[in-house]
């Protein structure tokens, strides 16, 4: 019997360009990579050069702070270039693809936790507090595994999902905590498991973020550590351990109102976006934005230079809207504007049908000013504006009794979005967890 | 539109940095982004916004206070025409009345105001911050109609810079600006604040024979057993006439009735909480219930039933409007209730037990303001504890 919680406080923001459930195979994309900051936590260093052989699970990045931990190709192929940005920091690792794919054969030298670490699996994995792959001597409380994603225009995470593997990557999870393993699934979906205790939730946007799961399962306290990661994950553990394989081959969702038609793609993790999208945008006069994730979380992307990031299995096309200027915006009738509060007419047509969303702010920075608007769709027992008050302040007690530890920036992506002091609480909330995670080690 | 803001764009180095008119470039900003939405895109974080932001906010608030505004106006013209005898004057007459009554007010708090505002944010190097469009017409609406301007400037002056721009502007504020004006107004002048001679505009004519420009609530302060409360003429006040505001007061706060339409517009675009005019109406009804019911001669407002008094003087003006002014009420749920209930509670004590103000509202909202972070601080502690203590368990 499984526990089901419904998620009340959230949003879903009725996006355009939802993906059908066609799949196309994506076999024209021969360049593949790694961008390192997509796993922070750890100072990665490049183990490879250009025109190094790899296989698939070949580590390419290491980390300083614990070398078994891997950032791994996802192809067999070539290193074709390390990407290197200010201060030398590398920006990504990129791998051209070869006809012969075959599983790196040092990884047979590992076992059990190690063999996760070299695969560069353990670097998909998070933990709470801060957010980041997990420290590597720290035993997890408990591991939480999400199976949806609640996040506008996110694909079903559990289509593609071979369900034996997933349950034997659970039973290898299992292994590794003393506490339980929790399975976080989506309403109306069967998905369930015998190792795992299974949750349902319901699919109200952000009831998909893992630090609402964790927060209404079990809340993280100070000096508690979990690790969470989806179950795509899950079943690439599953795989390697029961069949011996790594498969880096993932689905992906090309949505958004710019997105010519919206379908998923069947491709590999870290795909060049030059390819994956040929054909994909449509043709408008505006500069479109290309995201690689959804709206909320999303990365930027360079369209020419870009590659799909982790953990994201989305792409997201907006218009940009940088040059639409709009006269007395503020006294607007529009029925096009979407608003959670009912200032402009959309709210009369239902603010269920699809907008087109582009990536104007639409208003100027303010201090805080309207209260509780957070709290709306923030489903935590923490007070959103009282702890990014005290990560303003640079108070890390004020952080930790107000509950720093059970939360992510991606939780805070929401109340982002509805503020109408348009302040960026992401940003805010990654700079109060480094801040903490600097000064508290 | 597209020449006015290639016009516009043109001039625009001018305003900024190392240009000629440097120094005015809050002002050249502040105008620009009136005129149009700036199209600056997301750079962290979310892509997408929610179209609300803070003009539009503020723009919704004056929206909601403009029936009780030209309400207020006809009823200028209205006391006027009453108290001087003149019958037969058509709609738009008193409303013009009061319309040009009022107008050197709202334009002596606006132009101050936001005079202030603008030197503030260029010597701050801020953009021009949307605050004061509200309290700029919120002043002169909680004023006697006959409040000198000069009076008015000095107040909101004071007030803009002492009880906002001193502790950072719109949104660091802790005390509701408009009422700072009003209880500067009232406490440094008070004989042009209170009494029978201010709150009618007779504009120099003759009053009639037993004219009494007192407020109801003024009159109640003063009254014997067994009175009623009158209008100008000295005629009962029925509670209808109460309910629509037909008697004076500060002119924008009398008619309970628009000030309902405006609580509506608010609470139906989400732009105050519910919360805070529910508890502070049940609060003020509350005490105002027990007044009335431990009925005192030595305190003749305790005679008036408890839904004549949520009717009369400021104080739904001030639950609707100024209690909710989200930067300086309470910012938690459970503080809301909390805060509101005070206040009601409080402005009926002080209407009822303290002669010396007839009206409490005003100085319940301030005290209260004082008092919301505390109050918050009280809500978030138990969180706090809440949290502690679930920490604690796993160890013991």
């Amino acid at each position: 019997m499984s526990k089901s919680i419904q998620i009340k406080k959230g949003l879903n923001i009725p996006i355009a360009g939802a993906a059908d459930s066609r799949t196309t195979i994506d076999d024209s994309t021969r360049l593949f990579a790694v961008c390192p900051d997509d796993f922070p936590g750890y100072t990665w260093k490049a183990a490879v050069k250009p025109g190094d052989k790899v296989e698939i699970g070949s580590t390419l990045l290491f980390a300083k702070e614990a070398d078994i931990i891997s950032l791994s190709s996802p192809v067999s192929g070539t290193v074709k270039e390390i990407k290197r940005g200010e201060r030398r920091k590398i920006e990504y690792i990129s791998v051209e693809f070869s006809e012969n794919q075959s599983l790196d054969n040092q990884l047979k030298n590992f076992k059990g936790l190690d063999l996760i670490k070299k695969s560069g699996l353990f670097a998909m994995m998070r933990q709470r507090p801060f957010d980041i792959v997990p420290a590597s001597e720290v035993m997890p409380r408990d591991i939480f595994v999400t199976a949806f994603d609640s996040a506008p225009l996110a694909p079903v995470l559990t289509q593609s999902i071979d369900r034996n593997l997933l349950e034997e990557g659970l039973k290898v999870l299992k292994g590794f905590t003393k506490g339980s393993v929790y399975l976080s699934v989506a309403e109306g979906d069967s998905l369930s498991s015998n190792v795992a205790e299974t949750v349902v939730f319901n699919n109200l946007h952000p009831a998909g973020n893992v630090g609402v799961q964790i927060a209404n399962i079990k809340p993280v306290n100070k000096g508690e550590t979990v690790w969470t990661l989806s179950i795509k994950t899950a079943e690439r553990i599953g795989r390697l351990f029961t069949q011996n394989t790594l498969s880096f081959e993932t689905i992906v969702a090309i949505t958004g109102p710019d997105a010519k038609n919206p379908h998923l793609v069947k491709t590999r993790d870290g795909a060049s976006l030059a390819t994956l999208l040929k054909g994909e945008i449509k043709e408008t006069e505006e500069k479109v934005r290309v995201i690689s994730g959804n709206v909320l979380t999303g990365i930027k992307e360079n369209v020419q230079t870009g590659f799909l990031r982790f953990p994201y299995r989305q792409i997201t096309l907006i218009d940009e809207g940088d040059h639409a200027d709009e006269f007395m915006g503020w006294a607007s009738m529009n029925p096009k504007k979407f608003s959670v509060k009912r200032s402009f007419p959309a709210f009369l047509a239902g603010l269920s049908k699809p907008f087109n969303f582009d990536a104007r702010i639409k208003g100027g920075h303010r201090a805080m000013i309207l209260s509780g608007e957070y709290d709306k769709v923030f489903p935590f027992d923490i007070y959103p504006e009282y702890l990014l008050k005290a990560i303003y302040a640079k108070d890390i007690e004020k952080m930790e009794k107000l509950g720093i530890y059970e939360v992510a920036p991606e939780d805070f992506a929401l109340p982002e979005f509805v503020d109408t002091s348009k302040n960026e609480l992401q940003k805010a909330v990654r700079e109060g967890l480094d801040y903490l995670r600097k000064e508290t080690l | 539109m597209k020449g006015l803001k290639k016009k516009i764009d043109q001039i625009k180095p001018k305003f900024e940095k190392g240009g000629k008119f440097e120094k005015l470039h809050s002002v050249f900003d502040g105008f620009y982004t009136f005129l149009f939405t700036p199209n600056e895109t997301s750079r962290s974080g979310v892509h997408i916004h929610d179209s609300n932001d803070s003009k539009r906010t503020m723009i919704i608030v004056v929206l909601a206070l403009l029936p009780c505004c030209l309400f207020g106006m006809w009823n200028v013209g209205y006391q006027h025409f009453l108290a001087t005898g003149e019958t037969g004057k058509n709609f738009l007459e008193l409303f013009f009345y009061g319309f040009f009554a009022v107008l050197p007010q709202i334009l002596t708090a606006y132009i101050v105001g936001l005079g202030i505002e603008f030197v503030v944010a260029q010597m701050r190097g801020h953009e021009i911050q949307e605050g004061f469009l509200v309290s700029g017409i919120l002043i002169p609406m909680i004023c006697p109609v006959d409040t000198p301007c000069w009076m008015l400037a000095v107040a909101v002056a004071f007030a803009v810079i002492f009880a906002k721009e001193v502790f950072g502007g719109t949104g660091y504020n802790f005390l509701n600006v408009a009422l700072v004006t009003r209880a500067f107004l009232f406490f440094s002048y008070p004989s042009k604040m209170s009494g029978d001679g201010v709150f009618v505009s007779l504009g120099n004519q003759p009053a009639v024979d037993g004219f009494s420009g007192a407020t109801p609530l003024g009159e109640l302060a003063s009254m014997a057993p067994g009175d009623q409360m009158t209008n100008v003429l000295g005629d009962p006040l029925s509670f209808t006439d109460i309910f629509f505001g037909l008697y004076p007061g500060s002119w924008g706060e009398t008619s309970t009735f628009c000030i309902l339409i405006g609580a509506l517009i608010l609470l139906f675009t989400g732009m105050a909480n519910w919360r805070i005019m529910l508890s502070g109406i049940v609060g003020a009804f509350l005490m105002a219930l027990v007044a009335n019911n431990w009925m005192s001669d030595l305190y003749p407002a305790t005679a008036l039933d408890p839904l004549t008094q949520l009717c009369l003087g400021g104080f739904m003006f001030a639950i609707v409007f100024m209690a909710t002014d989200p930067v300086t009420a309470c910012r938690t749920t459970a503080g809301k209730y909390i805060y509101g209930f005070l206040i009601g509670v409080v402005t009926m004590i002080i209407r009822c037990y303290n002669a010396g103000y007839p009206e409490g509202a005003m100085l319940a909202v301030l005290l209260l303001n004082c008092f919301a972070p505390l109050i918050d601080h009280c809500v978030v502690s138990l969180n706090i504890r809440k949290r502690m203590k679930r920490a604690e368990i796993p160890n013991s």
